[in-house]
């Protein structure tokens, strides 16, 4: 005696986005909180201290704002023009900040007014960071110069105009105090130390660069700029390991997740996509309302900040398991571990005469209803709006066999008008899908076959049925269309390989 | 033409094993099935099968048991004779000829020494007509007797086994043809018939289609076609007889049967499923539901604890009366159709076809059994008349074995068609086939053939469709899905001239492929899929293809519908030679360069076998089978077979099988073969059951000279002495395990004891004391033997003699049995006058 064979439901081949496990991470994130700013936002840092507080610079401000608060937990207002790149020292207690009045200012974070100024760039001052012994301040400017500062003297202590354009970007080396990297308009990138007069490795770029990262071992670098993400080796020399082009629109802003493990960068196009550090394949994108201008990751890539041109801060922060806990509210009751292992963990003796149970298929409501032919009931329990909506292959599949069986014509007869309009729409919804049509259409027919001589009584079922007409009669015609375009395509190709042959 | 003297066309297993109902032996343990011309004895509990009864030479029809020995079967044949087996042991212990064709034949407890037999009747001109006869069996010794002693009991009975039955303590016969049920009584010597009309109002079909009778009740149960049963009451009468009905069944009952208490009845039918109604309980009921397919016979074992259902698909379910499956009987399943080629697995070189619906069946062609189904389909079946149901059309296994693909289809219409290419791989751990790929819609049309290719490293599918394209199929790895392995993807289509391709064959290097589209073969090169060539040979379209293989591979063989053979170079690009032969089928041997083609002449089909480099063919028969063969195969041998002459050198590694109209598996068969056969038989006679052991060997040495002495002190003795290796001890001896026998000083004792030779009056006694547990059910199932055999009053002389060899019976000289029959035959009266007085 065999055993009832369940309906097979046929897998169809995912359409869309596979998803993989980096999807799941990137789509860990909650619906973004916007803040307005009051200009493009340029620049976000993230205090190295916990609470992980960040600064954002926009327009003539910089704010900082702690990790969930919507306002401003401080904010430096002092700035006559645009500021630019405020940053945190590594120890989190000063910030420098570069403006378009050619001054970079260097603040408490507790206080309020600038404890020194510098004064030597003669034109706007895009790039400002600190040296990693913590003692000095680089800067890049729009007179083609950067320059390195003494902080407690205010006194310049080198300076490098070997750039001829703008040097918009920047960063300096977190291991050796001496060494730092500039990023130009003049498409190159070069690398300094400030005990030789003179850039140390040139690498071109080949567009005008607007941000350049370096990986935390320092062994490699990455510089965008144009539509281009290129990856630099530097211990080859500054050979190019990889140019990445999967942006439409100029790269502004680079940004390297917690573990080194991905690379993220965000465009003027509205997008941030997410590189994968061992493949340099996109492994997820992002989507935002405008361009990007800055994106910056907390530690623990605990929230992913973006700053836009039109002045919006898109602040994400990650689900965690806890929070749904408090969400969901007052847990329910389930039974004890014990009631599980009842009676499971006896172990037979020697001699014991065992005495199996049967093992019982479990098997699916429409199943149940198939194995006692009850054809009209099995339709029934897939037409129910979980199932007909979330899985309409079930649904589709149970049609299928009872079209096998020849009983799908006495399933769907004798359905009151709330059973004809569930079916209705039913068919509506996936008539056109090609993986559903062929036996569709036959349901559809049948129903019209059937319902013919209440048509015109309930005036639901009316509207539905004109609504599948009109539906029908436009795929006939798209249809129709693809078919042209296909035997245009086959002209097309019929010329293509007449050429090759002579 | 060669002559074919040598090779014979021979038939090879797997006939119906359901063609009539099953019976079970007293003691449940064996089986009985008829299996075309032989008697089939199955153990109940391992699916075993025991012994095959062979002797009839034409369809066995009818089986019994003897009531009066429960280990004797009675069973009769189209070939106009009843035997009389002993099944236990496999022996025919008398042939009773009849002269006619016996259709069907009955045994009741309570007419001892007669059965009844189903003969047509041979006063009518009509040969439509049968009657029920009573044979009564003459009681005289010899293998052979002719039975004429006939007395007619029924006229215009049916001829099939099912519709007549026996009733209570053998009082009557009740007997269902057409419209009528007529009951006999034998102590009245009277007929009663009752008719029934052929439809009422309602629709309902009345014909008779089965009768059982109540064991201890008067009542008898009747199926219908319609699918009800009536329980007839009462019918000693004529005019106040009545019946009640019972509906369940949906079409006609196939079988009807009463279980011995006659608590139960159980029908069954096209449903596939075992109804057990409860008797004198109104309509309640069980089921046992999915049998797999339609119930064609339904039996009881004598003591009602097994029940015993035959189906359509050559199967016999032998099932508890709790409804447990105990064991189920598998013969080759054949449909009324086969869609599938024949193929053979290369790893378990079974024959791969059609089984049950939507199944595909293992059969092992060597030991005659279905090896296992692989349910290619996975629906549930649904047992109604007149539904499209999911057919396996295609079937193809790759070189190695490791690649199956299936294809199935369904047409309701001629729009809607649904195909499934189905691709399943082998896996070692389970030992079988696991569904790897499904493609629904491979292609818009119906796929009309389909191969692999023999390239080992890269295995790829060619499918040819009737929407005009070939596809090519590749394994393709799929790294970045979710823990999913390799599945195959289309990787190339192809078409010519928009014709419609209908055969397609691989090289066997797998480096060009050749399709045959209409009248013309085009041969593509796989690697680069480049047209090379093109082939025609107009007019006719093209039959089947296939590519020389070894020494030949030059060559690519094509058959045509108008009859004609050709035979194309491929190195020259031009038509080597072609004949014209309305070849049907064209077969290549892949062991070999032999091909073999099947050719239809005059309503019978012919056979050559050629080697496409050689104008001559090798081989060649006439007249093989009456009409067309469906289907062939070369099937490779276990081993080389050896002592060929020059006509019988292509069958010396592989064997040719092929289906015939009637479904008939065929093989050819040599000579020396079939001595080889015969020689082998004759070794497992003499083959001892002893295991091998360390203490069979050393034992063995010690016998073969124990032997000789015994043999010269047996012929002094007058009864022959047990040999040493019959005694149970020294069984229980070698066959034990050493780890778990006793001490070896006790052992001894025991093994020294049974040794020795001594005088059979101590002997006895120190027998009795050895083996008291072991041979008391030996001499048990003796004594009923013998008590069996006296009741039976057959002589022991002849053929039963063999069955008892191990028996200690005293053996006379000719010289000592005749003084002694002097004596019986002396007249010693006067010595009770001398004692009187």
């Amino acid at each position: 005696m065999a055993s009832y064979k369940a309906t097979r439901i046929p897998s169809f081949p995912r359409l869309g986005e596979k998803v993989t496990q980096d999807t799941l991470y990137w789509r860990n994130y909650k619906t973004p909180v916007q803040i307005k700013e009051f200009g493009a936002v340029t620049k976000i840092d993230f205090s190295p201290l916990s609470p992980h507080n960040y600064a954002v610079t926009a327009s003539t401000r910089i704010h900082i704002y702690g990790p969930y608060s919507q306002e401003p937990v401080k904010s430096f207002t002092r700035f006559k023009d645009t500021a630019y790149s405020g940053t945190f020292r590594s120890d989190g207690q000063l910030l420098v900040a570069g403006s378009e009045e050619a001054l970079i200012r260097l603040f408490d974070v507790s206080g309020r007014v600038a404890l020194r100024e510098y004064t030597g760039h003669s034109k706007a001052v895009h790039f400002t960071d600190f040296s990693a012994d913590r003692f000095h301040i680089l800067s890049g400017s729009d007179d083609y110069t950067c320059r390195l500062w003494d902080i407690p003297s205010s006194a310049e202590v080198s300076r490098y105009s070997e750039h001829t354009d703008y040097v918009r970007c920047g960063t300096p080396s977190r291991l050796n105090p001496d060494v730092f990297i500039t990023g130009s308009y003049d498409h190159t990138v070069k690398v300094f130390d400030s005990r030789k007069e003179r850039s140390v490795m040139t690498m071109d770029h080949g567009q005008p660069v607007e941000s350049v990262l370096l990986f935390p071992s320092e062994g490699l670098l990455v510089s965008a700029g144009g539509r281009y993400v290129k990856v630099w080796d530097m211990l080859k020399g500054g050979q190019v390991l990889v140019s990445l082009k999967n942006h439409h629109k100029t790269v502004t802003c680079l940004c390297m997740s917690s573990t080194g493990q991905r690379l993220l960068s965000g465009s003027l196009d509205r997008h941030v996509k997410v590189y994968s550090t061992t493949t340099y394949k996109v492994v997820h994108n992002f989507d935002y309302a405008a361009s990007i201008l800055s994106i910056a990751l907390a530690p623990n890539d605990d929230s992913i900040i973006a700053g836009m041109t039109n002045g919006v801060l898109s602040v994400k922060h990650k689900k965690h398991p806890e929070d749904r806990k408090m969400v969901g509210g007052t847990s329910r009751h389930r039974p004890a571990y014990r009631v599980f292992v009842k009676g499971k963990n006896y172990m037979p003796k020697q001699d014991d005469f065992l005495v199996r149970k049967r093992e019982k298929a479990h098997l699916k409501q429409y199943d149940k209803e198939l194995k006692r032919f009850q054809v009209s009931k099995a339709l029934d329990s897939v037409l129910k709006p979980h199932v007909r909506l979330k899985t309409p292959e079930v649904t589709v599949a149970v049609i299928q066999e009872l079209n096998r069986r020849g009983t799908l014509k006495n399933a769907l007869a004798g359905r009151d008008e709330k059973g004809l309009s569930i079916l209705l729409s039913f068919l509506i919804r996936n008539v056109v899908d090609s993986r559903f049509a062929p036996i569709l259409l036959t349901v559809a027919e049948m129903v019209l076959d059937i319902y013919m001589k209440v048509v015109g009584q309930s005036a639901v079922v009316d509207k539905q049925i004109l609504k599948l007409q009109e539906l029908v009669e436009k795929e006939i015609d798209y249809q129709q269309e693809l078919m042209e375009v296909l035997g245009m395509m086959d002209t097309l190709f019929a010329t293509m390989t007449a050429k090759k042959e002579p | 033409m060669v002559a074919s003297a040598e090779v014979r066309v021979a038939r090879c297993g797997g006939s119906r094993i359901n063609f009539i109902e099953p019976i079970i032996t007293l003691d449940s343990r064996f089986l009985l099935c008829a299996s075309g011309d032989a008697v089939h004895v199955y153990s109940t509990s391992t699916e075993e099968r025991v012994h095959v009864l062979q002797g009839h030479v034409d369809l066995v029809t009818g089986l019994r048991l003897n009531s009066s020995n429960h280990l004797q079967v009675y069973s009769c044949s189209l070939d106009g004779t009843v035997k009389l087996w002993d099944f236990t042991d496999g022996i025919l212990i008398k042939t009773y000829i009849v002269g006619h064709k016996i259709f069907s034949l009955y045994v009741s407890k309570f007419h001892e020494g007669t059965v009844f037999i189903i003969l047509p009747m041979e006063s009518s001109a009509n040969t439509e007509a049968f009657q029920l006869v009573a044979l009564h069996l003459p009681k005289t010794t010899g293998p052979e007797v002719e039975a004429r002693d006939i007395l007619s009991v029924l006229r215009d009975v049916s001829p099939i086994p099912k519709a007549t039955s026996f009733g209570r303590g053998g009082e009557f016969v009740a007997s269902a043809s057409g419209l009528q049920l007529s009951v006999y009584f034998f102590r009245k010597q009277k007929t009663y018939r009752f008719s029934l009309k052929a439809n009422d109002k309602k629709g309902a079909r009345n014909r008779f289609t089965c009768v059982a009778s109540h064991p201890n009740d008067d009542c008898i149960a009747t199926g219908h076609e319609d699918g009800k049963i009536r329980l007839w009451r009462n019918f000693s009468q004529k005019k106040e007889y009545t019946y009640s009905t019972e509906h369940w069944h949906h079409s006609a009952v196939n079988a009807l049967h009463f279980t011995p208490e006659g608590t139960e009845l159980l029908s069954g039918g096209v449903e596939s499923v075992l109804v057990l109604w409860r008797y004198g309980a109104g309509s309640k009921k069980d089921f046992v539901p999915r049998l797999g397919s339609a119930i064609e016979h339904i039996s009881v074992s004598p003591d009602g604890s097994l029940y015993c259902t035959s189906h359509k698909d050559n199967k016999i379910v032998v099932m508890k009366s709790s409804r447990d499956i105990s064991a189920i009987i598998q013969g080759l399943v054949k449909g009324e159709t086969i869609r599938t080629d024949l193929l053979i697995d290369p790893r378990t070189k079974a024959l791969v076809c059609n089984g049950k619906p939507g199944h595909l069946q293992f059969f092992s062609l060597r030991h005659d059994k279905q090896l296992y189904n692989l349910d290619i389909v996975q629906q549930e079946y649904i047992h109604e008349a007149g539904l499209h149901q999911c057919e396996v059309t295609k079937a193809a296994i790759d070189a190695q074995g490791s690649w199956l693909a299936t294809v199935e289809e369904r047409q309701e219409n001629p729009e809607e068609l649904d195909i499934i290419l189905k691709l399943w791989a082998y896996d070692e751990s389970t030992q079988s086939f696991h569904l790897n790929t499904s493609i629904s819609m491979a292609h818009e049309g119906q796929i009309s053939a389909m191969c692999f290719s023999g390239d080992a490293e890269a295995t790829m599918l060619v499918t040819t469709g009737r929407d005009g394209h070939f596809k090519a199929w590749l394994l393709a790895d799929h790294p970045d899905a979710q823990g999913e392995g390799a599945s195959w993807s289309c990787d190339y289509v192809g078409s010519y001239h928009r014709r419609e391709p209908t055969r397609c064959c691989f090289s066997a290097d797998g480096s060009l492929l050749a399709v045959g589209f209409g009248e013309v073969v085009t041969v593509w090169s796989p690697s680069t899929w480049e047209l090379l060539v093109t082939f025609s040979q107009p007019p006719g379209d093209i039959r089947d293809l296939c590519f020389g293989r070894l020494s030949c591979s030059k060559y690519l063989l094509g058959t045509t519908t108008k009859n004609l053979l050709c035979c194309w170079n491929l190195l020259t690009c031009s038509l080597e030679w072609s004949s014209t032969v309305d070849v049907i089928l064209l077969q290549p041997d892949p062991l070999s360069e032999n091909m073999a083609a099947f050719s239809r002449a005059s309503g019978s089909t012919d056979l050559f076998v050629f080697k496409p480099s050689e104008p001559r063919p090798l081989f060649s028969q006439k007249a093989v089978c009456s009409g067309t063969v469906r289907r062939a195969v070369f099937a490779p041998r276990e081993e080389v077979l050896e002592g060929c002459d020059e006509s019988t050198q292509w069958l010396s590694c592989s064997r040719l099988y092929f289906l015939t109209e009637h479904m008939e598996l065929m093989t050819f068969s040599t000579k020396s073969e079939e001595d080889q056969i015969i020689a082998s038989s004759k070794q497992l006679v003499i083959d001892d059951s002893v295991a091998v052991t360390p203490f069979y060997l050393l034992l063995g040495k010690h016998r073969k000279s124990q032997r000789e002495t015994q043999d010269s002190v047996s012929s002094h003795t007058a009864a022959r002495i047990q040999l040493p290796q019959g005694s149970p001890a020294i069984r229980e001896l070698l066959h034990t395990p050493a780890h778990v026998l006793p001490s070896a000083s006790f052992l001894c004792n025991m093994f020294v004891n049974s040794l020795l030779i001594s005088k059979s009056g101590v002997r006895e006694d120190g027998r009795c004391r050895e083996e008291e547990m072991g041979s008391e059910e030996e001499e048990e199932a003796e004594e009923q033997e013998s008590e069996g055999e006296m009741e039976a009053s057959v002589s022991a002389q002849g053929p039963a003699v063999q069955g008892f060899q191990t028996e200690p019976t005293p053996q006379l000289s000719k010289a000592q049995e005749r003084e002694l029959r002097k004596l019986q035959k002396a007249d010693f009266s006067w010595l009770s006058s001398l004692l009187d007085s």
